[in-house]
């Protein structure tokens, strides 16, 4: 530590390139994205609680839903997965930083002018964004409210951001492994995320080209989306799911990763199958390219469009049952032990495959024109983004978070904040597969009263859900404090990876100055 | 061992119980599972997720047991000395290849019912149904009929800020004032479409939701076995009013359908001699303002609100530019055409209506301007004059 001469006080983090700087500013600024957007969906479930408008007008609530949807996915799930990258990467690959440090900094930094100018929404006249996260057009061009250009630009520089965090770990990972690892020894959460990078890079621009033309047919008298002008529609659906299906994988892929180093830790065994997880991935991100078109089969599309996107949508599900059954088969014969990151892993495989068999069901066209736009679809993807994409983030914090403080963290109020989330996620999400398959549709403040008993449920898992948060907050700031002492180097006994067996806890600021040898 | 046979046969009664409560629910419609419905095809959607549900809650069943069971089984007070295998070619391949089958299976019946269900030739009829911001328009190609479908439910039962809303009904946001009436036994075609933004006409059971888009024409089809009243949503957002524009088809057997028909075909005759009349005859302020109130409280208080102040991105009236030092003519053609989110009104209201709401608006709310519009002039704008 005695060479580290870095600034302190506000300028080391405005100006930092160290990697472990930048990752925990991400992971920070991810979790008070996390909370802005879960007091949202508080909102949203105040009014779902029973029917009748109490609260909001039915145009606000549409500001919520939009808003929760939009600061979920790019301000909570994905900065925390970046800001994972940033912290593990070099340390798995046995570098000493991240190989853009500079553009490492500013990628960060654009986020919080992109969530300024997205919030600064709510409190403009006419409202903040009310379209829906997928901001269909014409909702959102001819009908948009003026702060639509602001959500605009934000989609932009966020996109940017993830752009140049994706090539910064594609940089890092071919150029800057310890000599002796090759690509297949490399850890698997490197892996999950070089694929996702790939996947940032060739869907943010679409994106962006997307809300580009979303910007010309608002101001400059395009008429891409407008059928008046000869536009369409159901082409901004098309581009948009372009981008939004491996968005969706983007959101996942590096949770699988942290899946597969939780699970063999904790069960003292090898990862199961380790090259059929890599092919695995790497064939759900291709697939992922190819089925986007399951998110419209009620826009009237030819019925062989609908054959083909039914089926390539189905094969999905082979890759991804290959990964659960590796960690099943992982577990088997093991030696288990359940501590906090554990459970979170196990809950993660669990509800994962709930949200994975749902997809399933509405992969298949013919039903899907049931499910589409309901309750149905809501139960899906919060069962995939809640315990898979944040219960995956969680696990990963509880993991290596004595490798990062260099402290353990309470364990028995780990265990309350996983029993809480577990409990509350559940009552949450599980009754919306009630409501949807009885006609509940999506995106509503009100409702028919059979719907009742199922919203209320919900909304007092929610509360639930969002006060289980908080244990966690209370959590990581006793760890970053002193927490209940100081963590081993190997902090976990079945520990792998260069970061548990090569570096001290804490790690050192710039983490491998001499690059360890991997056999 | 004891303990493992306790939970797995807790887990087998839970899924049963799961699956108990699917089945149970099946006869009366309940509030837990997809609706059979009443056409051929909705009935083969309802088989088809019963028998996706039944395999994939298997699958999970499966997962879960294996789980369990490791957790169980193999703890490190059970199981201290983990074993070292990494791999198994045979084992991967199993569950590659299997659930593919399973899917291959799944595919079969999936592929001949979404043909039939998108083959809408051979039609005995046809419905025009256009999406609006919010309501429907229902046009039967067929016999000349046309009629806007909009929410009955009144405001008072879902305005509750403060916490006085009025007792609901049973079909609460479920309910509309001009229900679809529809011949059981035939072959109905819709022609989908939409006005405004992207709307979604669905009947749960008829199993049939179908995005109405502004400038295109979709196409879905519907038999109706059964006599009854069927209730679905829009089921796309579509702004402020999504959750607040129900569809409600009566279907009926072809004769009393017939006798439908003839009394909408006269009820149009009359109301267009009606029309006629008002458009003829010269209206005085009194009679303009109190028909005109009545119309705006039906037709635009909903976005410009009842004290014509607006609402967020609904702009006011009171004192507005368009209201008051606009002409009336420009004003009343605005209206008529509709301008950006504001829907044309043209169509749906009379000349007389139009005039009415048109000299509401310029003098309600302090607008004062003194201006009386006759419909014999709203007549004159539609025409181009």
């Amino acid at each position: 530590m005695a060479h580290d001469h870095h600034p302190t006080g506000l300028s080391r983090w405005l100006f930092t390139t160290n990697h472990k700087d930048i990752g925990t500013m991400y992971l920070w600024f991810s979790f008070i994205m996390f909370l802005i957007g879960g007091l949202m969906a508080l909102g949203i479930r105040l009014e779902l609680f029973q029917p009748g408008l109490q609260f909001w007008d039915p145009n606000f609530f549409n500001t919520l839903t939009t808003m929760h949807g939009l600061i979920m996915v790019f301000g909570a799930v994905m900065p925390a997965f970046v800001g994972l990258a940033n912290w593990l990467i070099p340390m798995q690959i046995g570098a000493p930083d991240m190989a853009l440090p500079r553009m490492n900094n500013w990628s960060f930094w654009i986020l919080p002018f992109a969530f300024g100018l997205l919030l600064s929404s709510l409190f403009m006249e006419g409202g903040a964004p009310n379209f829906g996260w997928t901001f269909y057009a014409p909702l959102s061009t001819k009908f948009g409210p003026p702060s639509t250009d602001f959500f605009i630009f934000g989609v932009h520089l966020m996109g940017i951001s993830s752009i140049m965090g994706a090539i910064n770990v594609i940089v890092t990972v071919f150029n800057m492994r310890a000599p002796g690892m090759t690509l297949m020894k490399m850890p698997m959460f490197v892996w999950t995320w070089v694929i996702t990078a790939f996947l940032l890079i060739m869907v943010m621009p679409v994106l962006a080209g997307a809300v580009t033309m979303m910007l010309t047919d608002r101001h400059f008298g395009t008429s891409f989306f407008d059928a008046a002008g000869g536009g369409d529609p159901v082409m901004f659906q098309h581009i948009f799911w372009f981008f939004g299906h491996p968005e969706v994988y983007i959101m996942i892929l590096p949770a699988f990763g942290i899946a597969s180093h939780i699970i063999p830790a904790f069960s003292r065994k090898p990862l199961f199958g380790y090259s059929s997880m890599v092919y695995a991935t790497a064939s759900i991100a291709f697939l992922s390219f190819i089925v986007w078109a399951h998110h419209m089969f009620t826009v009237g599309m030819p019925v062989a469009g609908e054959l083909y996107f039914m089926i390539a949508t189905m094969i999905i599900a082979v890759p991804t049952g290959v990964k659960i059954f590796n960690w099943v088969a992982t577990m088997w014969r093991g030696s288990l032990t359940f501590e906090t990151p554990m459970l979170f892993a196990l809950a993660f495989v669990v509800l994962f495959t709930l949200g994975g068999v749902s997809g399933v069901m509405l992969a298949m066209t013919p039903v899907d024109k049931q499910y589409h736009d309901t309750y149905f679809v809501v139960a899906h993807f919060h069962y995939v983004l809640f315990p898979g994409a944040i219960f995956g983030t969680i696990a990963a914090v509880y993991y290596w978070l004595p490798k990062w403080t260099g402290n353990m963290y309470s364990e028995f109020w780990g265990k309350i904040h996983f029993w809480f989330s577990i409990i509350a996620v559940n009552l949450t999400f599980f009754p919306m597969h009630f409501s949807g398959l009885a006609g509940m549709q999506r995106r509503v403040p009100d409702y028919n009263m059979m719907f009742e008993g199922f919203n209320q449920m919900s909304s007092i898992g929610a509360f639930m859900l969002g006060f289980g948060q908080i244990i966690f907050l209370g959590v990581l700031i006793h760890c970053i404090k002193g927490g209940k002492g100081k963590a081993t180097d190997k902090v976990w006994e079945g520990a792998e990876g260069l970061e548990f067996t090569h570096l001290p806890s804490p790690a050192p600021y710039h983490s491998f100055e001499q690059s360890p040898e991997v056999k | 061992m004891s303990l493992l046979k306790k939970v797995m046969s807790g887990l087998v009664l839970f899924v049963s119980m799961i699956m108990g409560s699917l089945w149970a629910a099946e006869p009366e419609y309940s509030t837990l599972n997809l609706r059979p419905g009443v056409t051929d095809n909705s009935q083969l959607v309802y088989d088809l997720h019963m028998e996706v549900v039944v395999i994939m809650f298997a699958v999970a069943a499966l997962v879960f047991a294996a789980i369990l069971f490791a957790v169980i089984r193999f703890r490190k007070s059970k199981n201290p000395n983990p074993a070292k295998f990494s791999h198994s070619t045979t084992l991967e391949i199993i569950w590659t290849v299997v659930p593919m089958l399973i899917l291959i299976y799944l595919t079969k019946p999936a592929i001949s019912l979404l043909l039939d269900m998108e083959d809408t030739s051979k039609a005995d009829m046809t419905v025009q149904v256009t999406g609006i911001q919010w309501k429907w328009k229902y046009k039967y190609l067929d016999s000349d009929i046309e009629f806007i479908s909009s929410l009955s439910t009144p405001a008072e039962q879902y305005n509750d800020y403060e916490r006085n809303a009025a007792e609901k009904g049973e079909n609460y946001l479920l309910e509309v004032d001009n229900e679809v009436v529809l011949p059981i036994g035939k072959k109905i075609r819709f022609l989908i479409t939409a006005d405004d933004v992207i709307h979604s006409w669905w009947v749960p059971d008829f199993a049939v939701k179908m995005d109405a888009i502004p400038g295109f024409v979709n196409e879905t089809w519907a038999k109706i076995n059964e006599p009854g009243i069927y209730r679905g949503v829009c089921a796309e957002l579509c702004g402020r009013l999504h959750g607040f524009m129900p569809i409600v088809v009566r279907a009926v057997p072809q004769a009393e359908y017939d006798q439908w028909v003839e009394k909408k075909l006269a009820e149009k005759a009359e109301a267009e001699r009606l029309a006629a009349e008002a458009a003829a005859r010269s209206w005085s302020m009194e009679d303009l303002m109190a028909q005109g109130k009545e119309v705006y409280e039906a037709k635009c208080a909903v976005c410009h609100q009842s004290n014509g102040e607006g609402l967020g991105t609904f702009p006011a009236l009171k004192g507005s530019k368009v209201a008051t030092v606009d002409s009336a003519d420009d004003h009343a053609r605005l209206v008529i055409l509709g301008l950006n989110a504001m829907p044309k009104f043209g169509e749906e209201l009379s000349d007389a209506d139009l005039a009415a709401v048109v000299t509401y608006e310029r003098n309600a709310w302090g607008n004062d301007t003194g201006d009386t519009v006759q419909p014999g002039r709203i007549a004159e704008l539609k025409a181009g004059k």
